[in-house]
């Protein structure tokens, strides 16, 4: 079976905006540099990155919004650049940041959207209700759009992107700003949309989310390709260390190089008051670390634990925390 | 899973029955925002002025295609330039209307239709109310009605292209400044509230009001509605209205398109 989608040496650089004010990117920024990504029919993908990491440009081009620099990218069968009409046709795009149509009530949002892509009004209508339903949004049918809290508002927004019935959904960080019981919710519609075997793409910066849903993760961060792999398979690559952060009062460059004798720690590094340890014994290091600034005449200020996770491979690539 | 061609004349129609059904609730506030201003200048230049024995009575003969004129193409390029500033500044509404499976120039374009319409709307109601204001007007005729229907039409295109053009090129921050240094200068050089002829006084001014492009669509109204005032030959009016919605148009389109996708 041919692939949901495809991606060749994608690459996007924003130049800078001419207008004044108008919020855009800096000079020449690379987004996402030579990303090659195939995501198989009926996959949940998910793309695990920190803000900036190049996710919602990724989404961005895939959804037909973005302009790629360069490179090529298939989606559901039809090319981004080339046939993008027949690209939107296949496919339901769930917004960061809810976007639905103020001027329209709820059932309404979802009747006209189903016009826009040929659908009749009657059997437009039956969808919607069947989806309200479904996200369990149904007494809110006649709303005004503004009635509904941000869940709700989310929900809509995914009963929306299904009204057409796409092959591929996008969901960019759908559960931002939902509370846990609502992001629990989302998660069970998510994993029903999967057993319909629908492709779907999701980004996130929540490892759990991630681990939880997907089939598949990339890591991508400043644009580019890090790791590629079912949660299960990125757990094992992590390191095996434990990784404890120390934060001290003042520069830990001298610490990091104590704490580099002791036993059970394969790597330490100072970063400005930061000393980032990877230990094979786990917390049992700590008291050592504190010791070893004392020596030094410094005071903990933090400490923090990250136990071998897709967290810890994820700062053991990149470096950084993903949130 | 569905069909996978949808005729794109089906989808635009679609759109467009989304704003005409939008703007068909918010009718009330729609004409109050465009026509009371028209609606101000007939009270006070074809009411109080001429009874207070001001002004000459028909003097309403020369306005009132103005006042029409102005109506039109206020509400046509409001009605397309503020809901796009919204659209594409805050709210992003506009953005599952991008993701319809159709080219996005249509969307652009079905806006310019939706404004055009508006324009239409705005200046049925505002023909009435000032007749009825300013009493019995002196010239005024609906014969030419094939005159006044691409009067009408051809007016709104180039008003709507204008709003495209406004709504998708300027900053939000900077919709405020339009209003008071491109519509109030349009609006009083624009030969609504005097016959471009009557200007041959004043030869330099004459010449340059024909940047703007209200006075051609004032003079259209003049055509159709008051064809005995001198007007300017109607072949050049529409060639000229012609020329500015095709320059819009065009550069309304480019920068939809800037705002549309990154």
């Amino acid at each position: 079976m041919s692939p949901a989608i495809e991606t060749r040496s994608l690459r996007k650089v924003y130049q800078p905006p001419k207008r004044k004010g108008a919020g855009g990117p800096a000079a020449g920024v690379v987004a996402i540099d030579a990303l090659d990504l195939t995501i198989g029919d009926g996959e949940f993908f998910g793309m695990l990155g920190p803000n900036g990491a190049g996710k919602t440009t990724t989404i961005g081009i895939l959804t037909t919004r973005v302009r790629p620099t360069a490179g090529e990218a298939v989606v559901a069968g039809a090319n981004v650049v080339t046939a993008p009409a027949v690209v939107r046709r296949r496919i339901g795009v769930v917004p960061q940041r809810p976007n639905p149509d103020r001027g329209l009530t709820v059932i309404e949002n979802l009747v006209f959207h189903a016009s826009y892509f040929g659908i009749a009004r009657a059997e437009a209508a039956r969808r919607g209700d069947q989806l309200l339903e479904r996200l369990g949004i149904a007494e809110k049918r006649d709303a005004k759009v503004d009635q509904l809290s941000g869940g709700q508002q989310q929900r809509l927004m995914i009963a929306r992107a299904l009204t057409h019935d796409p092959r591929v959904v996008f969901l960019d960080e759908p559960t931002v700003g939902l509370d846990p019981q609502a992001r629990l919710g989302l998660w069970e519609i998510l994993r029903e949309l999967h057993t319909q075997g629908r492709t779907i793409v999701m980004t996130t910066h929540y490892m759990e989310e991630a681990d939880q849903l997907c089939d598949r993760l990339a890591i991508i961060d400043q644009g580019k390709l890090l790791a590629l792999d079912t949660p299960t398979r990125l757990k094992t690559q992590a390191p095996g260390e434990t990784i404890v952060d120390v934060i001290f009062d003042a520069d830990a460059s001298v610490i990091a190089e104590a704490a580099r004798g002791l036993e059970g720690v394969s790597k330490a590094e100072g970063r400005g008051p930061l000393l980032r340890v990877f230990s094979r014994r786990g917390g049992e290091i700590i008291p050592a670390l504190i010791a070893a600034g004392d020596a030094h005449g410094r005071a903990v200020r933090d400490i923090h634990l990250s136990r071998p996770s897709l967290e810890t491979l994820f700062i053991s690539l990149t470096g950084r925390k993903l949130s | 899973m569905n069909e996978d061609h949808v005729p794109p004349s089906r989808v635009f129609l679609a759109i467009l029955l989304r704003d005409v059904t939008v703007a068909r609730r918010e009718l009330p506030f729609f004409l109050i925002r465009t026509t009371l201003q028209p609606l101000m200048f007939v009270v006070v230049f074809g009411f109080l002025l001429p009874k207070m024995g001001l002004i000459p009575g028909d003097y309403t003969t020369l306005m009132l295609p103005g006042v029409i004129a102005l109506s039109l193409t206020l509400s046509a390029i409001q009605s397309v330039a503020l809901p796009m500033v919204q659209d594409f500044g805050f709210t992003k509404e506009i953005e599952d209307r991008l993701l319809a499976p159709v080219p996005i120039e249509l969307v652009a374009v079905e806006k310019v239709v939706a404004g055009m319409l508006q324009g239409i709307v705005a200046s049925l109601f505002v023909l009435p109310i000032a007749r009825l204001i300013m009493g019995p007007i002196h010239g005024l005729t609906f014969r030419n009605g094939g005159l006044l229907i691409l009067a009408t039409v051809l007016g709104g295109a180039a008003f709507s292209a204008i709003g495209l053009w406004l709504g998708t090129a300027i900053a939000p921050q900077q919709i405020g400044l339009m209003f008071s240094v491109i519509l109030a200068p349009m609006i009083m050089f624009g030969c609504t509230y005097y016959p471009w002829a009557g200007l041959a006084r004043i030869p330099w001014m004459k010449w340059a009001v024909l940047v703007n492009p209200l006075v051609y669509v004032s003079e259209a109204m003049r055509a159709a509605l008051t064809p005995d005032v001198p007007h300017m030959p109607a072949a050049a009016i529409f060639a000229a209205l012609l020329v500015v919605t095709a320059i819009f148009l065009f550069l309304g389109l480019r920068a939809f398109d800037k705002r549309a996708m990154s």
